[in-house]
């Protein structure tokens, strides 16, 4: 198993947000989470990514900890956020912090990026904030496509590309190797249903509903 | 090791871009300019004239600009970053918390002394300009206590950046802590004299907590060790602590505290949620 979540509980200021949550990702699962604000989807993610100490239960992502061992959890992770952070460094620095902190190759990057139909050579020196919201995206996807990583997380990725920006995003999705491990929290099931081969419904801090597709 | 120096870099190279740092350097080497220009330097107060002058004066507007000036723009660092969703992001990646921090620290570091080092630089070559002799030990001196305060308000505001989530709530606290500190520079310690309901050494064991008064004493000492400014405390500080170890305590005591209190936003930063 690439991640397990056992009896996962947390709560913020009193109000339960995970409710002893089960959960395992297998290689080659491509996930669609789904379900209302507020039902813990983010949470579980953020407490996979090692963001929340989790009030009970236990995570592993590739056998570790992703509290004691972000690092070594957090190599084989690619994350996109539901929206692009507004990082103030340029291009170049935040492609420098990518290689060097990830051992991702400059130039798979920018392949990734043309193949999203971004130009980021002639950008280089722009601060990333200063790009229209669908010029981010696009570069957090090309960055977590180029990482080698064998769980993908997605936060809503495709929330703000244009039509023809999601087409070339699901084109690409298509050809990620068979054995890589997929998440989307996503609320438009249609839109990936031909990516995807099991879906997992969340309410209330529960997982409701999981099944294959 | 590898990506601390890179998160460091990273940060002066975001802070250089930001409107924060060019009002801070402009204010500070404008500052030593404008000493420059009024005339400052050609003026005695107290028997003080010439760089001397010119440095006390630039000692009194460290004293009171230098601390806010760190708190508000240091203390956004991480709550900031956690509030825009920039941490969720960048700590997405494979980068410890241990780097990450200090990491953040160094560079922030780095952006707020320089700029202020570099204005007492500025202000020696204007003494310098005047025909004065170059006062190598005091420069020395003086710097290492703006690097004390500076630390050990990085310290505290990286403290209250990671203990408090919200950045307008940790903006409000570093606005109290530097007024508590600034009114016990001598308006809070005079009215407890005056009330004399504590003791007098308890008094002045407080303003020697304060890091903002060792360092004003600290960097008086040096152009007068005998502390006439200061008036009859001097006998008592000077009797106890002697005129070196006064000195050697205004340093090193900021930078035991600015240690300490960065050690703790450390820890909250491991201990606690990061988002």
């Amino acid at each position: 198993m690439l991640a397990i979540a056992k009896n996962v509980t947390k709560s913020f200021m009193g109000t339960k947000v995970l409710d002893s949550v089960n959960l395992t990702v297998g290689e080659g699962d491509r996930i669609a989470m789904m379900g209302p604000n507020g039902a813990g989807k983010t949470t579980i993610v953020r407490a996979l990514l090692g963001f929340y100490h989790i009030d009970s239960g236990e995570i592993k992502v590739n056998g570790a900890d992703p509290i004691k061992n972000r690092v070594d959890v957090l190599k084989n992770i690619s994350f996109i956020p539901q929206l692009p952070p507004p990082v103030k460094l340029s291009i170049e620095e935040l492609l420098s912090f990518v290689e060097k902190s990830s051992d991702i190759s400059r130039e798979k990057i920018f392949a990734e990026s043309n193949r999203m139909d971004l130009d980021l050579k002639n950008q280089l020196k722009k601060p990333f904030f200063k790009l229209s919201g669908g010029m981010k995206q696009k570069l957090l996807i090309a960055i977590a496509l180029s990482k080698k990583s064998n769980l993908l997380i997605f936060d809503e990725p495709t929330a703000n590309l244009d039509p023809k920006g999601r087409e070339k995003f699901y084109e690409l999705l298509t050809e990620i190797d068979p054995a890589c491990s997929t998440l989307f929290i996503t609320h438009r099931l249609d839109e990936i249903e031909g990516l995807v081969n099991r879906k997992i419904y969340m309410d209330l801090g529960k997982v409701v509903e999981d099944e294959k597709i | 090791m590898k990506n601390l120096l890179l998160i460091a870099y990273l940060d002066v190279k975001e802070s250089l871009r930001s409107k924060w740092f060019y009002v801070y350097s402009v204010v500070f080497g404008g500052l030593m300019a404008l000493f420059f220009i009024t005339g400052v330097s050609d003026s005695v107060v107290m028997g003080f004239t010439g760089l001397s002058r010119m440095l006390l004066i630039f000692i009194q507007v460290t004293i009171i600009i230098l601390p806010i000036f760190i708190l508000i723009t240091t203390v956004k660092s991480i709550s900031g970053d956690r509030e825009s969703n920039v941490l969720e992001y960048m700590l997405s990646f494979p980068v410890s918390l241990k780097d990450y921090y200090w990491g953040k620290m160094l560079g922030r570091f780095a952006t707020v002394f320089l700029p202020v080092f570099f204005a007492l630089i500025l202000g020696v070559i204007f003494g310098m300009m005047k025909g004065g002799a170059l006062p190598w030990k005091m420069i020395f001196l003086y710097s290492a206590l703006l690097f004390s305060l500076s630390f050990v308000f990085l310290g505290l505001a990286f403290f209250l950046s990671t203990i408090l989530k919200s950045t307008d709530i940790a903006l409000g606290a570093s606005f109290v802590v530097w007024i508590v500190l600034l009114a016990f520079i001598d308006i809070a310690l005079m009215g407890l004299m005056l009330q004399n309901r504590v003791s007098d050494e308890l008094v002045i064991t407080l303003a020697m907590l304060n890091p903002i008064e060792v360092f004003r004493i600290g960097a008086i000492s040096l152009f007068d060790p005998e502390l006439t400014v200061i008036g009859p405390v001097a006998y008592y500080l000077l009797d106890t602590l002697g005129s070196v170890w006064l000195i050697v305590y205004s340093f090193v005591y900021p930078i035991v505290i600015g240690l300490l209190l960065s050690y703790l936003g450390y820890i909250a930063f491991r201990k606690k949620d990061l988002l």
